[in-house]
């Protein structure tokens, strides 16, 4: 696993990947927070970081599933995949590491944004005047999501030899899993067991995370989307035994 | 006994890609894995390394289950798969290393070994490069590097030489050759040629089914075809070298020159020479032709539907 891991987040650095995603994820959320006066924090008055945290899922939607798309979809189609099943490795070895390379490249664009707090801290009045527990749990929200987006992206990738086809589909479940089941829940048809709907998306965990309550059963969720996704995968890389 | 095939069977759907293939090889011997395209070489292949399950049937690999004790087997297994998969992105010292150490492979030892592979391979001046910008028959030198890195007890070769220039070639045999000294070696090739050079024995599968499995000499012998070519000079009429005793079809090459087909295990020469003296006709040639080895490998897989006696 660590071999597989190691190498693919290698071939991040050494190729254009991880600076481009890196990159653009802290100038989009750059300009959002400190350019773009719908949302930026200087126009709004408030030293607080809710635009990043509001706003980073997003693009992590499109982000993510960039990273991810190449994973397995070109190892598809080069046959490296078969080199690397006949290898004394396990399938999970292959899965997660390839899992952890992508989340590692996510946590390392997230890393630079402490940045962001570190300035909102300055500006609050007087200075440190920030709900520092928030942040702290926003932070792992976004981190969990990121991992969840990875592991969709992977599985996506897992499914199919085509790059493009890999991106939209991720996109796309990410989008669901994110804000989906939220808009389900408003469904009339839908009405009786809206909580029920909305606890299986992530935004209804994601926003409790970001208050800074820090709940076992949110995280739980997180893991297990994660969890469910990688089996998934592990499944799709076995069907070639079918 | 390093690979023992048993009665291995693979079914993609309903068609039947191998059909209950039984054979053995043993360490330190080359087995040239042989059959037209479809034959069924790849998906053995496959199964043997653990990438898809049998059907029915099973291969020992160093007296592990690949389907049971799939880790173990792999592990002494070196695998090159068909049309040799790499990483384009890695350069080569950086790709071995990975492979390496996907064997467990760490530190110094693996970086000897890595060197040692290089060398070995006539890979030194290009080790550092990426491997995209390589061409076929140095890629083709990876792959084979990497299937050695780790001094596998039995190596797996799907067509290792397809597309090598005539250099190439023989240079990739003589590897394999040099290394096999104390491995089980088993490789698919569509090319007879191939196996005259590096084999000591020789596996010919046709439709999923084997249709040889000897000694190169004995596959020759066995198959060696009993045709004559004689020349006279001055006109014979072919319906007269018909009635010869023991010949089976005439057929005029142009005035004078014929091919005689005669029947197996008769020299038929005799004849003939008797025959010219009788008409007083002078004999200018007479050969028996060799069976190529093409055609041997054409007859075997073309017209032998049954399977024939394995010896």
């Amino acid at each position: 696993m660590i071999q597989v891991l190691s190498k693919e987040f290698n071939s991040f650095l050494n190729s254009l990947i991880a600076y481009v995603v890196i990159g653009v994820f802290l100038v989009a959320t750059g300009l959002l927070l400190w350019v773009f006066p719908d949302t930026s924090v200087l126009d709004y008055g408030y030293s607080d970081l809710g635009t990043l945290f509001a706003l980073g899922p997003y693009v992590f939607i499109f982000l993510v599933p960039a990273i991810t798309m190449r994973s397995f979809a070109e190892e598809n189609k080069a046959g490296t995949l078969e080199l690397l099943l006949t290898k004394p490795l396990t399938d999970w070895g292959i899965v997660l590491g390839k899992f952890l390379a992508s989340f590692l490249l996510v946590l390392f664009a997230l890393i630079p944004t402490v940045i962001y707090y570190y300035s909102v801290y300055q500006l609050g009045n007087p200075a440190g005047n920030v709900d520092t527990p928030g942040v702290i749990g926003s932070y792992i929200g976004l981190a969990l999501l990121g991992g969840v987006f990875c592991s969709v992206g992977i599985l996506s990738s897992s499914i199919t030899g085509n790059q493009i086809v890999a991106f939209i589909v991720a996109a796309f479940l990410c989008f669901v899993l994110f804000t989906g089941f939220d808009s389900l829940a408003g469904l009339p048809a839908l009405a009786a067991n809206a909580l029920a709907v909305r606890q299986l998306g992530i935004v209804y965990h994601y926003d409790a995370l970001s208050k800074g309550l820090i709940d076992s059963r949110d995280i739980l969720y997180f893991f297990s989307v994660i969890y469910l996704m990688l089996s998934l995968t592990k499944l799709t890389l076995g069907s070639r035994q079918w | 006994m390093s690979l023992v095939v048993k009665n291995l069977t693979k079914r993609y759907g309903l068609q039947q890609a191998v059909d209950a293939i039984s054979f053995e090889v043993n360490t330190g011997e080359i087995v040239g894995f042989l059959g037209p395209n479809g034959a069924g070489k790849s998906t053995t292949m496959k199964i043997a390394t653990g990438y898809l399950p049998p059907s029915d049937g099973q291969v020992l690999v160093g007296g592990y289950d690949v389907a049971v004790q799939p880790m173990e087997a792999k592990r002494i297994t070196g695998y090159l798969p068909e049309h040799n998969p790499l990483y384009l992105d890695l350069y080569v010292h950086e790709y071995l290393h990975f492979i390496g150490g996907l064997y467990g492979m760490r530190g110094n030892a693996l970086k000897s070994r890595v060197g040692e592979m290089v060398e070995r391979c006539g890979l030194t001046r290009e080790q550092n490069k990426r491997i995209e910008s390589l061409s076929k028959g140095y890629r083709q030198r990876v792959g084979l590097a990497q299937a050695l890195l780790h001094d596998p007890r039995v190596l797996i070769l799907d067509e290792p030489t397809t597309g090598l220039d005539p250099n190439q070639l023989t240079e990739i045999r003589k590897l394999i050759k040099d290394v096999s000294q104390d491995k089980t070696v088993i490789f698919s090739t569509h090319i007879m040629q191939e196996v005259q050079a590096l084999c000591d024995r020789v596996v010919v599968i046709n439709k999923g089914r084997i249709v040889a499995n000897d000694r190169l000499e004995n596959v020759l012998q066995h198959n060696r075809s009993n045709t004559i070519v004689v020349e006279f000079e001055g006109v014979v009429a072919a319906a007269d070298l018909g009635q010869l005793d023991g010949v089976l079809h005439v057929q005029q090459q142009s005035p004078g020159v014929f091919r005689l087909d005669a029947e197996q295990g008769r020299d038929i020469r005799p004849e003939i020479f008797r025959f010219a003296a009788d008409r007083s006709l002078s004999l200018v040639g007479l050969r028996q032709e060799e069976n190529s080895l093409e055609t041997i490998f054409r007859s075997l897989t073309n017209e032998t539907t049954a399977p024939q006696s394995e010896n």
